[in-house]
């Protein structure tokens, strides 16, 4: 699991984003219905008030003398409040810009401004207001004479009603909108889910497959349905997989041929290594009898020499080629360590150079031959490098069932820049020496001989200087070979 | 000096061999296939015999185990291969030591020098016969006995046994085993301890698989007895 929230992630932003557009979809279709049927509701109320009055209006006002009284003026405007008795309005008259005459005693409540543009008004107005927590229309209508159309109205009359049971379908139409647009909010986020589910299964099944390939199973590949965007990811996912499959199946191929070749030389070299071999001993002798001329002598050394290093290369050759092949086992024994080590120095005669601290009886299930080998690697790259009057010590200690063994020195140690390659096949300690006595090869098959016994061995710098090589092995090696 | 049958197919392996041994004051016999190897060991009885494993026609272990089913002349093995499974065949087959090419001449005589001396050393033991259970070991006459017919037995075997038999019921290392009968001074090659004691236990146990003389100590190595 690289990032399980991933997917948590990207599910939550679909589903947010999906509610969002459905409830904004939603809410707009709801305000934008709720706005329309208010409108329309309010000005059909005012629509149906103001042609009832002016028929009303009409019907009665021819009956008005032409200077009418205030008397006359309070029994047109009952007679008004009469006819208009279903819709319940309240009048009142102004004759030429007067006071307001009404029925009854109360004034009808008209909004100031509806009063004000009145006056000078040559049409019918309308306005809306609250009056009493409630809402209102109030309109008004100039009664021209016939006469003199033009000029100031003589009498407008003003009327006012209620809306409220406007207000009311206005309300239940709101509520409708609300009781249309709230369930889309679960509805949405259902739908949002399936359809994330649905979406997101080809994307969790491309990282499970992309973790696949990540840990190593450059095999596989992620079934392909249908053709859209993210059928396209998996097959462009596909062909990455298999083209990294063909790469990395080239590499190792080219890889093994490489080994092959190294460990095909190496043999095929072995053969006329082992007859030459067999006659340094005779050119060594002749070389030295002094009966032979100088140059000759010198030549014969010479091919002697080189031929030892040639053949321990060779060896160290194979020995790297079997590790590379996995061929390399071990032969485990229970040995005693102390005497391991002292045994390793004294067969190279080594023991008169290099100090020790071991712990006696100390034993250990372990490849004899194989630690002699890395030992005695340490130990002459030690003596090798450290300068003539180098001291060398040899440590074992136990740690958690581990046998830890130290060969440090006080030479010159390893320098910084090779510090991290001194254990890469063919790096030298030495480069002014290009060609040392060592293979180069030495300290990379004591890596892969602690590494074969489930060990390790690192290199240092002590901080008072010279080099600390650690080899560390478990006790108890298990034997792979089986 | 001594008589050196080389069996090896390659002729610069063969002719460096035979230069390296004769510089050292040996004879040398040169046969390159097996099947000259066994008409030349009947003709000359060598005293040692260096034995290339990759041979064309007849296998070096089948040539070994030729030789072992009439003659218990010591064997050598001269191997390029690094083949750890077939120096251990090599060993079961009936050779007593084996040298990996490429080895100097001085390696090579060495190991020859430690397998040849191995038949005459222990003569010089204070006891010269002794019986265990129905083995009887004669250290003089550097045979062994059961119920009264001689056991072949190849240098090696005889070395190891006088030597576990020397010193009844006393554990014994492999790594010292090596060092006294093999004189492998290196950390050596414990298979070739196992493989010997396997042979010897197939020709003087009743029934090898819960052997009576060379006991294993696990852990250890190997003791002779108790019985």
């Amino acid at each position: 699991m690289i990032r399980p929230s991933l997917v948590r992630g990207l599910r939550a932003q679909l589903v947010v984003a999906f509610l969002l557009v459905s409830v904004v979809s939603a809410l707009t279709a709801a305000a934008f219905t709720f706005r329309q049927g208010q409108s329309a509701i309010v000005a059909r109320a005012q629509a149906d008030a103001l042609r009832e009055l002016r028929a009303h209006v009409a019907a009665r006002v021819p009956d008005l003398p032409a200077d009418p009284g205030a008397a006359r003026l309070r029994t047109l405007a009952a007679q008004l409040e009469r006819a208009g008795g279903a819709r319940g309005w309240r009048t009142a008259l102004s004759y030429r810009g007067g006071p307001l005459v009404t029925a009854g005693g109360q004034a009808p409540p008209l909004p100031a401004q509806l009063r004000a543009g009145a006056a000078s008004a040559a049409t019918a107005l309308a306005q809306r207001f609250h009056h009493a927590g409630t809402p209102w229309l109030a309109v008004s209508l100039p009664v021209t004479a016939a006469a003199r159309p033009s000029g100031r109205p003589p009498l407008v009359v003003f009327a006012s009603f209620s809306l409220a049971s406007q207000q009311r379908d206005v309300d239940a139409l709101a509520a409708a909108a609300r009781t249309g647009a709230l369930p889309v909010v679960p509805a949405s986020v259902v739908l949002a889910l399936l359809a994330a589910r649905r979406l997101l299964r080809p994307v969790r099944r491309l990282r499970s497959a992309a973790e696949r390939v990540a840990g190593g199973s450059l095999d596989t590949r992620v079934t392909v349905t249908g053709d859209d965007e993210l059928a396209d990811l998996g097959r462009t996912f596909n062909t990455m997989a298999a083209t990294l499959q063909a790469d990395a199946e080239a590499l190792r191929a080219v890889e093994a041929r490489a080994r092959r070749f190294a460990a095909d030389v190496s043999h095929e070299l072995r053969t006329p290594l082992a007859a030459m071999s067999a006659v340094t001993g005779v050119l060594d002798a002749d070389a030295a009898s002094g009966r032979l001329a100088p140059l000759t002598a010198e030549a014969v050394q010479l091919v002697s020499d080189e031929t030892r290093k040639l053949t321990r290369l060779v060896e160290d050759l194979i020995e790297v080629s079997r590790f590379d092949a996995g061929a390399a086992v071990l032969n485990l024994d229970e040995v005693d360590v102390a005497e391991l080590v002292a045994k390793t120095l004294a067969l190279r005669h080594w023991q008169d150079r290099v100090g020790t601290d071991l712990p006696p009886g100390l034993r250990a299930r372990l490849d004899p031959r194989r630690v002699d080998v890395v030992l005695a690697n340490l130990v002459g790259n030690a003596l090798r490098h450290g300068g003539p009057q180098v001291r060398v010590l040899v440590r074992v200690r136990t740690d958690a069932g581990r046998i830890v063994v130290t060969v440090s020195d006080d030479g010159p140690g390893i320098p910084d820049d090779l510090l991290p390659h001194v254990f890469d096949r063919f790096t030298k300690a030495d480069t002014a020496r290009a060609r040392s006595d060592g293979s180069g090869l030495g300290l990379a098959i004591a890596a892969e001989n602690a590494r074969l016994h489930g060990g390790a061995l690192t290199a240092a710098n002590a901080p008072g200087g010279g080099a600390v090589l650690t080899l560390t092995l478990p006790r108890q090696t298990r034997d792979a070979a089986g | 000096m001594t008589r050196v049958l080389v069996i090896e197919d390659d002729p610069a392996v063969r002719r460096g061999v035979s230069l390296g041994l004769r510089h050292r004051g040996h004879e040398t016999l040169l046969v390159a296939t097996g099947e000259d190897g066994l008409a030349e060991l009947v003709a000359s009885a060598p005293d040692i015999v260096l034995l290339d494993l990759m041979l064309p026609g007849m296998s070096g272990l089948e040539t070994c185990r030729r030789i072992r089913a009439f003659s218990q002349v010591p064997i050598v093995i001269l191997s390029a291969r690094d083949d750890d499974v077939d120096v251990v065949v090599g060993l079961e087959a009936g050779a007593d030591d084996y040298v990996i090419k490429p080895a100097s001449s001085e390696v090579i005589e060495a190991r020859m020098r430690a397998v040849l001396r191995r038949t005459t050393q222990s003569a010089s033991d204070g006891r010269t016969r002794s019986t265990h259970g129905d083995l009887l070991v004669d250290r003089v006459a550097l045979r062994v006995l059961k119920h009264g017919a001689e056991v072949a037995l190849a240098p090696t075997e005889l070395k190891l046994l006088l030597f576990l038999s020397a010193a009844p019921e006393q554990t014994f290392s492999r790594q010292q085993l090596l060092e006294q009968v093999w004189e492998h001074s290196f950390h050596g090659d414990y298979r070739l301890v196992d493989a010997c004691v396997m042979r010897l236990r197939s020709k003087i146990e009743d029934d090898p698989r819960s052997p009576r003389y060379i006991q294993t100590v696990r852990g250890f190595g190997y003791r002779f007895g108790p019985l």
